[in-house]
């Protein structure tokens, strides 16, 4: 396992360097001069341009810019925006947002998608099996940014149960948009935990539990479900990094001031330290929750060794 | 139960379950049976045919804007109409600027369906490309492609599209925004089709063909691509509704098409500021875009239940 484990990290390396280094590339590649941009319409004195553009490396070829990023980035400098301000900064001030949406949207993935999961499962092709499977359909089909405008007519102006911007209300202004961002992931939940369930249902270990004499509940909830959940825990660590990438037009739509905000403001600004910053974090979290699910699979399913 | 080839062949009179099938042992139909069987379960799929309807109609309007709009002219407006309500002449409504909303939704079908359908063909030709490259070859070059599909895979499709739509080395408009999508959307494509190859290089006709003396290439295009054909083609309906929605996400966010072009998107972007007081406006762009996914979700969804013999009972 610690082997496994190792080989993964190193993978890892690559990847990660491969991805920044793309948008590194793409960001910088970019014609114009953002040091003049920054100076709009008054021309910035030459002395000041050569300073800044010395300052951010911008006369090395771009491979050499990025090994200097890159050096900087190992030992936490993850740099300056042009306006002076600590790229880590935005991070660190961004951040706790999108924690914030990404845990509600878990949160409703897993109550919601399972629980749906889970009825249909136990009587597949019964009544709420159709209902479930006609809806996640439904859902898979409204692209994200459709089903925001949804949310915040039909539950902020309509029925006025919550807000529809900003984040005034603590917990409780992270739940439609949370809902929001979870809802493609959901229906997939809810398939794969019925797929999952109608499966094992049919399992010896569940009929011998059965023929102990075991009631229902224990039945379902102690021998078929947590079997189940395997493939479903997985994909809900799995989903957390493409999470990250729904947020941006979910943070947009509701005016909500994390990460994916920051990201699409910085690309709209080209403000290139802070969009490479966040991507290369963005990567960073997507790789890793990857990992973790990897060696989770091994945890939970003693089945599978890895060598 | 009974052997799920006889009961899929069985004629459709033949409710599902039915092992009565005559027409199956006739010459010429086990050719092509993975096909006919499809098409035979296809056919009995009431989504199907909901999102085949709903598909056509989306091509209709694409390909014949004017005879859906009514004859009116998407651009021809009347600022005294601004923002009105639907009536019974103008289904749905006015826009901002006074010009028939039917008629400029309807126009936008175009734009999405040519980015769809563009993008889905870029990524069809990369990801097949790399794949069977991939699959094929294995070792180093394997580990390469596959490190870099890696790469691609990191970066959440509507953020890489961004970034690249951003920095403007595509240029602006239609084809770029497709490229832009499809540059970060091939590795599920090339995954399908690498695994697919690996799982069929090693069969025995593959090695009979290289025993009677045939190519690399041949053996790639006569004998192991054919066999990836019904896993992508799933995977490409799907996609072509995913990748209209990115396409109407991107203009939303300001990096797609850009105005004088119609598109939902923009639609929906000039709606956004107007939900309080002409919900309309949001609400007509997105209802035709969400059909229009659904359409090519529900298609897919169904060829993938039609194509796959495990879930026939």
């Amino acid at each position: 396992m610690g082997r496994y484990i190792a080989r993964r990290l190193l993978l890892t390396i690559p990847v990660m360097l491969g991805a920044s280094f793309l948008i590194f590339a793409l960001v910088y590649a970019l014609p114009g001069d953002p040091i003049r941009a920054l100076g709009g319409d008054r021309p910035l004195a030459p002395a000041v341009v050569a300073q800044l553009t010395e300052e951010f490396n911008l006369n090395d070829p771009l491979w050499l810019q990025y090994v200097k990023y890159v050096g900087d980035l190992l030992q936490g400098d993850f740099g300056t925006d042009f306006r002076g301000r600590e790229v880590l900064d935005t991070i660190t001030q961004r951040m706790p947002v999108t924690v914030r949406l990404a845990l509600v949207a878990i949160a409703f993935e897993i109550v919601i998608g399972i629980v749906a999961g889970v009825m249909a499962g136990i009587r597949k092709n019964g009544f709420f099996d159709n209902v479930v499977l006609v809806s996640t359909t439904l859902i898979v089909s409204i692209p994200i940014l459709v089903l925001a405008f949804i949310a915040q007519f039909t539950f902020g102006l309509q029925l006025g149960l919550f807000p529809i911007a900003g984040v005034n209300d603590g917990w409780y202004s992270f739940l439609l948009p949370g809902l929001v961002l979870a809802a493609g992931s959901l229906a997939y939940v809810a398939r794969l935990t019925r797929t999952s369930i109608a499966e094992n249902m049919r399992a010896d270990y569940v009929r011998t539990a059965r023929a102990k004499g075991l009631p229902r509940r224990d039945v379902i909830v102690r021998h078929t479900l947590r079997n189940s959940l395997i493939p479903v825990v997985t994909f809900i660590g799995a989903d957390i990094g493409t999470l990250m990438g729904g947020a941006i037009v979910t943070e947009t739509v509701f005016n909500l001031p994390g990460i994916g905000r920051a990201v699409f403001d910085a690309v709209r600004a080209q403000e290139g330290a802070v969009v490479v910053g966040i991507v290369t974090l963005l990567v960073f979290v997507f790789i890793f929750f990857n990992l973790v699910v990897d060696v989770l699979y091994a945890v939970l399913d003693p089945r599978i060794r890895y060598e | 139960m009974s052997d799920p080839k006889l009961t899929a062949v069985g004629h459709d009179e033949v409710g599902a379950g039915g092992v009565t099938g005559t027409h199956d042992e006739e010459a010429g139909a086990r050719q092509n049976s993975l096909w006919s069987d499809a098409w035979r379960q296809l056919r009995r799929n009431v989504l199907f045919w909901i999102g085949a309807v709903l598909g056509l109609l989306f091509v209709g309007m694409a390909l014949l804007p004017a005879v859906f709009a009514r004859g009116v002219d998407p651009r021809s407006c009347n600022l005294s109409n601004s923002n009105a309500k639907p009536s019974a002449e103008h289904w749905f409504g006015f826009d901002q600027q006074g010009c028939d909303y039917l008629a400029n939704v309807v126009y936008g079908a175009r734009n999405s369906l040519i980015i769809g359908l563009l993008a889905v063909i870029v990524i069809l030709v990369l990801g097949v490309l790399v794949g069977a490259i991939s699959g094929f070859y294995g070792g180093v070059t394997d580990s390469i492609l596959s490190r870099i599909a890696d790469i691609f895979y990191a970066l959440p499709l509507i953020l890489g599209a961004l970034v690249v739509l951003r920095s403007g080395i595509l240029g602006r408009g239609v084809v770029a925004v497709a490229i832009a999508l499809a540059l970060f959307g091939w590795m599920t494509a090339m995954r399908l089709v690498r695994s697919q190859v690996i799982a069929i290089k090693s069969s025995d006709y593959v090695a009979a063909a290289r025993a009677m003396g045939a190519s690399d290439a041949r053996i790639l295009v006569r004998h192991i691509l054919p066999n990836a054909v019904a896993p992508v083609l799933v995977y490409a309906t799907i996609t072509i509704g995913i990748l209209i929605a990115a396409e109407a996400t991107l203009t939303f966010l300001g990096v797609g098409l850009q105005p004088p072009a119609i598109s939902w998107g923009l639609q929906i972007d000039t709606g956004q500021s107007l939900l309080r007081t002409a919900p309309h406006a949001v609400l007509f762009p997105s209802l035709i875009l969400t059909l229009t996914v659904m359409a090519f979700v529900l298609m897919g969804d169904a060829l993938r239940d039609a194509l796959d013999p495990k879930q026939r009972s």
